[in-house]
C-alpha cells in the first residue's frame, strides 16, 4: 500500500544523504574528537564543518551553536542555564501552548518556587503583546515563547517579542523546534537570545538538537561535564548525529525556497479542496500567520481518533488533538487555549507536509478524506440531529443529569 | 498507537448495527459531545419480548465505535432480563480485550443498554440518590462503585480508565480514593499523625514545613496542570489561609476543590485539624 506521510511536525524521514554523510562516523572514523592522537583529532573538524552549516542555517556565529541531545534537552538548557545565571529571578513568561518541553518544565519550577506567568492566546491563536509588556518585571528571568506552534502552525512575533525584551533587559528564548528548516531565520538582524532546534523535524535522525546562545548572553551549562562545547554541555560529541545535523542543515537550507513555494501550494491546495468538499471544517489558527506546511482542521461532529485510524488503513498518516491520541481525556491544551468548539475540538486532524510530498500524496487524501468523514459521521448520533436543525441537547453540551451523567 | 485486537479494528472497520431503529421501543443516550464520547442505543421488541432489532449511533474513538457494534450483537435475540446482565467485561471479551485506558468504552456501551431498557420500562434511568464525584465528566459516586465491584479495581488510576472520573482536574482523587476503600472493604488506610512516633506532636516549624511540602508535591502540580494555581498567605494554628489564582480564580468549582482537594489532602498529609479558608482580593 501507498504510504502517504503527512506527520512532518511529529518527525521527518532522514534525508538519505544524511544518512549516507553519518555512515563513516559509526565504522572508520570511530575516534573521540577530544582525544591527543589524529586518529582522534581529524574528527574535529567534520564536527566544525557541522557547526558551521547549523550556523549558517539560523544566520548564527559557529560559536554560538550548542549540540545537544534533542529538542527537549534544547529547550530545558535555556530555560535551566538561565535561571542558574540569574538566582535572585524567580519569575518566568511562557504561553499557554508552548511544547510540554517548556510547559512542564515551567510546572516543575513553578513547584519549588518559582512565578510563572502563561500567556493567553486568542481563538486565531495570537497572543497580547500588551498583556506581554505589563507582565515583564525586574523579577523576570526569562521569557521563553514558541516561535511556531507545533500544532496549529501558528507564528508567533517572536521579533517583536525579543524587543521588547531586549528594551527591558530581560533574557528571551524561543522554542524554534517546528520553525527552524521549513521558515528563514536570521539571527544576525535579531534580539533572540536563546533558540532551540531539533534535528529529527528537519531531515536529520532522532537523539540530536542544538541551542543557539547569542555572544554575550549568559548561560550556565545543563549538563555538567567535561569541557565539550566550550564548556556549556559536557558529554563526549555524538559525532555521527551531529555530523547528520549538520548535512540535514545543508539541505533545509536548499530546499528552503522549495518548503515556501511548492510546499506551501500543495498545502493550500488540500486545505481548499478538503474545506470545499466536507461541510463543516475549519481551519484551527490563523491561516496567515503560519508555517508553510502545517493544516490543522476541526471535522465537525466526530472524533478525531476514529478518523487517524481510518486515514491510516489507506496508508495516510497525520495526527489529531483529540482527547483519545492525547493519551489524555481531554482534548489538546493548544485547542483548549484556543477555545475551540466543542463540536469540533475532539474533531482535529493535523496535516504537516515536507518537500518529499507530491502532489499524488495531496490527491489520495483529497480521494480519501471526505468519504471517511460522512462514514463517521453517519455513525454519529449527532450529525443527523445536526441536519434535522435539533436544537443543542443536553446529550451534546453535557451537564444534566438525564444524559451527562454516568449513573 | 493503541493496541487493538483484531476484532475491534473488525468492529471498528465494519461496524454491525449502525443507525437508529424507527419506533424503537426503548431508547438509550449517555455521554455528551462536550465529553468527547457519547452513544445513543435503539431498540425494538418481538412478540415474544425479545430484542428484534438494536442499533447504534456512537461518536467517538475506534474503540468507543467497536464496543457499540459489539454490544448490539450480543444484544440481539436476547430478552430484557437476559439482556440485563451483559456486563462491561462481556463487551471487552467479545472484542478479545481493550487497551485498559479504552475500558471506559465498554463501560459507556453497558450503561447505554441499561438506559434503554429503563427507558422501556418507563423508570428514570436514575433510581437512587446520587452525589457527582468527577465534575469534568460528570460520574457519580454510583457509577464509580459499581464499575469498581464490578471490575475488582483497585487504584483510582484504573477507575479513571474504566469510568474517566478523575482524568480531568483530579480534585476529586480523594472522593474517588473513598469510594474504593468502602468497595474493597479494607480498612483506611492510617491517618497521617499517626505515622509519628506516639506521643509526638508537630512543632509549628514542622507543621508550616509539612504544609509547604504537602502544597508542591501533592496539591499544586494537578491544579496548575488545569490552568489554575494557589497561594499560601498565611497559617494560624490549624488554620490554612489560600488564596486562588489563575483559572481556579474564576471557576465555578473553586469552593469545591478547596474543600475537597486542598483541605482534605493537607488532612491526609499533615494532620486531621486542618482547616483551608480561601482569602479573597
Amino acid at each position: 500500500m501507498r504510504t502517504v506521510y503527512l506527520d512532518n511536525n511529529a518527525t521527518t524521514r532522514t534525508a538519505p544523504e544524511v544518512v549516507e554523510a553519518m555512515l563513516p562516523f559509526f565504522s572508520d572514523l570511530y575516534g573521540n574528537p577530544s582525544s591527543m592522537h589524529l586518529f582522534g583529532g581529524q574528527v574535529q573538524r567534520h564536527i566544525t564543518a557541522a557547526r558551521e552549516r547549523v550556523a549558517a542555517l539560523i544566520g548564527a556565529h559557529p560559536d554560538e551553536i550548542v549540540f545537544t541531545s534533542c529538542g527537549t534537552e534544547s529547550d530545558n538548557a535555556a530555560i535551566m542555564g538561565t535561571l542558574y545565571s540569574y538566582p535572585e529571578k524567580k519569575h518566568l513568561v511562557i504561553s499557554r501552548v508552548e511544547h510540554p518541553a517548556v510547559l512542564n518544565v515551567a510546572h516543575q519550577l513553578q513547584a519549588r518556587g518559582y512565578r510563572v506567568t502563561e500567556l493567553g492566546i486568542s481563538r486565531q491563536g495570537h497572543l497580547d503583546l500588551d498583556e506581554l509588556q505589563a507582565v515583564l518585571t525586574s523579577e523576570t528571568a526569562l521569557v521563553s515563547i514558541m516561535t511556531a506552534n507545533n500544532e496549529t502552525g501558528v507564528l508567533f512575533p517572536v521579533e517583536q517579542i525579543s524587543a521588547f525584551c531586549r528594551e527591558r533587559g530581560v533574557p528571551f528564548h524561543t522554542d524554534a523546534v517546528q520553525a527552524v528548516g521549513k521558515i528563514p531565520m536570521n539571527m544576525r538582524n535579531s534580539t533572540i537570545d536563546l533558540l532551540s532546534l531539533s534535528g529529527h523535524k528537519l531531515h536529520a535522525p532522532k537523539g540530536v538538537g542544538a541551542l543557539y546562545i547569542r555572544k554575550g548572553t549568559r548561560f550556565s551549562p545543563f549538563v555538567v561535564g567535561g569541557h565539550q562545547e566550550a564548556g556549556r554541555r559536557g558529554g563526549t560529541e555524538n559525532v555521527p548525529y551531529i555530523v547528520g545535523l549538520g548535512k540535514a542543515a545543508e539541505f533545509v537550507t536548499n530546499h528552503m525556497a522549495e518548503e515556501n513555494g511548492r510546499v506551501l501550494a500543495l498545502r493550500d491546495r488540500l486545505e481548499k479542496e478538503l474545506l470545499d468538499r466536507i461541510p463543516n471544517t475549519m481551519i484551527n489558527g490563523d491561516p496567515a500567520q503560519r508555517l508553510p506546511n502545517t493544516c490543522s482542521l476541526s471535522f465537525e461532529y466526530i472524533e478525531g481518533e476514529s478518523i487517524l485510524m481510518l486515514l491510516s488503513d489507506e496508508g495516510i498518516c497525520a495526527s489529531s488533538g483529540s482527547a483519545c491520541t492525547s493519551g489524555s481525556l481531554q482534548p489538546s491544551h493548544v485547542l483548549r487555549a484556543m477555545g475551540v468548539p466543542f463540536t469540533a475540538a475532539h474533531g482535529s486532524i493535523r496535516f504537516s507536509l515536507s518537500v518529499y510530498n507530491t502532489e499524488e500524496d495531496i490527491d489520495h487524501v483529497i480521494r480519501v478524506l471526505p468519504p471517511v468523514i460522512e462514514r463517521l459521521r453517519n455513525i454519529s448520533p449527532f450529525w443527523k440531529d445536526y441536519l434535522d436543525g435539533k436544537p443543542l441537547s443536553p446529550f451534546m453540551v453535557g451537564g444534566d443529569a438525564e444524559h451527562h451523567v454516568h449513573g | 498507537m493503541w493496541d487493538y485486537t483484531d476484532k475491534v479494528k473488525d468492529h471498528f472497520l465494519h461496524p454491525r448495527n449502525v443507525g437508529e431503529v424507527e419506533e424503537p421501543d426503548g431508547i438509550g443516550e449517555v455521554g455528551s459531545l462536550a465529553c468527547g464520547d457519547a452513544l445513543r442505543l435503539t431498540f425494538k421488541l418481538d412478540e415474544n419480548k425479545r430484542i428484534k432489532d438494536i442499533r447504534f449511533k456512537t461518536f467517538g474513538c475506534a474503540s468507543a465505535i467497536a464496543s457499540s457494534s459489539a454490544l448490539t450483537e450480543i444484544a440481539k435475540g436476547k430478552t430484557l432480563d437476559e439482556a440485563e446482565k451483559i456486563s462491561n467485561q462481556d463487551l471487552a471479551e467479545f472484542l478479545g480485550g481493550l487497551p485498559e485506558e479504552k475500558m471506559h468504552c465498554s463501560v459507556m456501551g453497558k450503561e447505554a443498554l441499561e438506559a434503554a431498557i429503563a427507558n422501556y420500562r418507563g423508570e428514570p434511568s436514575m433510581k437512587e440518590e446520587f452525589e457527582i464525584v468527577c465534575k469534568c465528566f460528570g460520574i457519580t459516586d454510583k457509577e464509580i462503585e459499581r464499575v469498581a465491584r464490578e471490575n475488582k479495581l483497585t487504584t483510582i488510576a484504573q477507575v479513571t480508565d474504566y469510568t474517566k472520573a478523575g482524568g480531568g482536574c483530579q480534585s476529586c482523587h480523594p472522593k474517588i480514593g473513598a469510594i474504593l476503600q468502602r468497595v474493597s472493604g479494607k480498612p483506611a488506610a492510617e491517618p497521617a499523625e499517626q505515622r509519628l512516633p506516639p506521643g509526638k506532636k508537630l512543632s509549628n516549624l514542622q507543621k508550616i514545613r509539612l504544609i509547604e511540602e504537602t502544597l508542591e508535591r501533592e496539591i499544586l502540580p494537578p491544579i496548575r496542570s488545569d490552568g489554575g494555581d494557589l497561594e499560601l498567605i498565611d497559617i494560624d494554628g490549624n488554620r490554612v489561609y489560600v488564596a486562588l489564582r489563575g483559572t481556579c480564580s474564576f471557576c465555578p468549582h473553586s469552593g469545591f476543590t478547596l474543600k475537597h482537594f486542598v483541605e482534605a489532602k493537607l488532612r491526609e498529609f499533615v494532620t486531621p485539624e486542618i482547616e483551608v479558608e480561601e482569602v479573597k482580593p
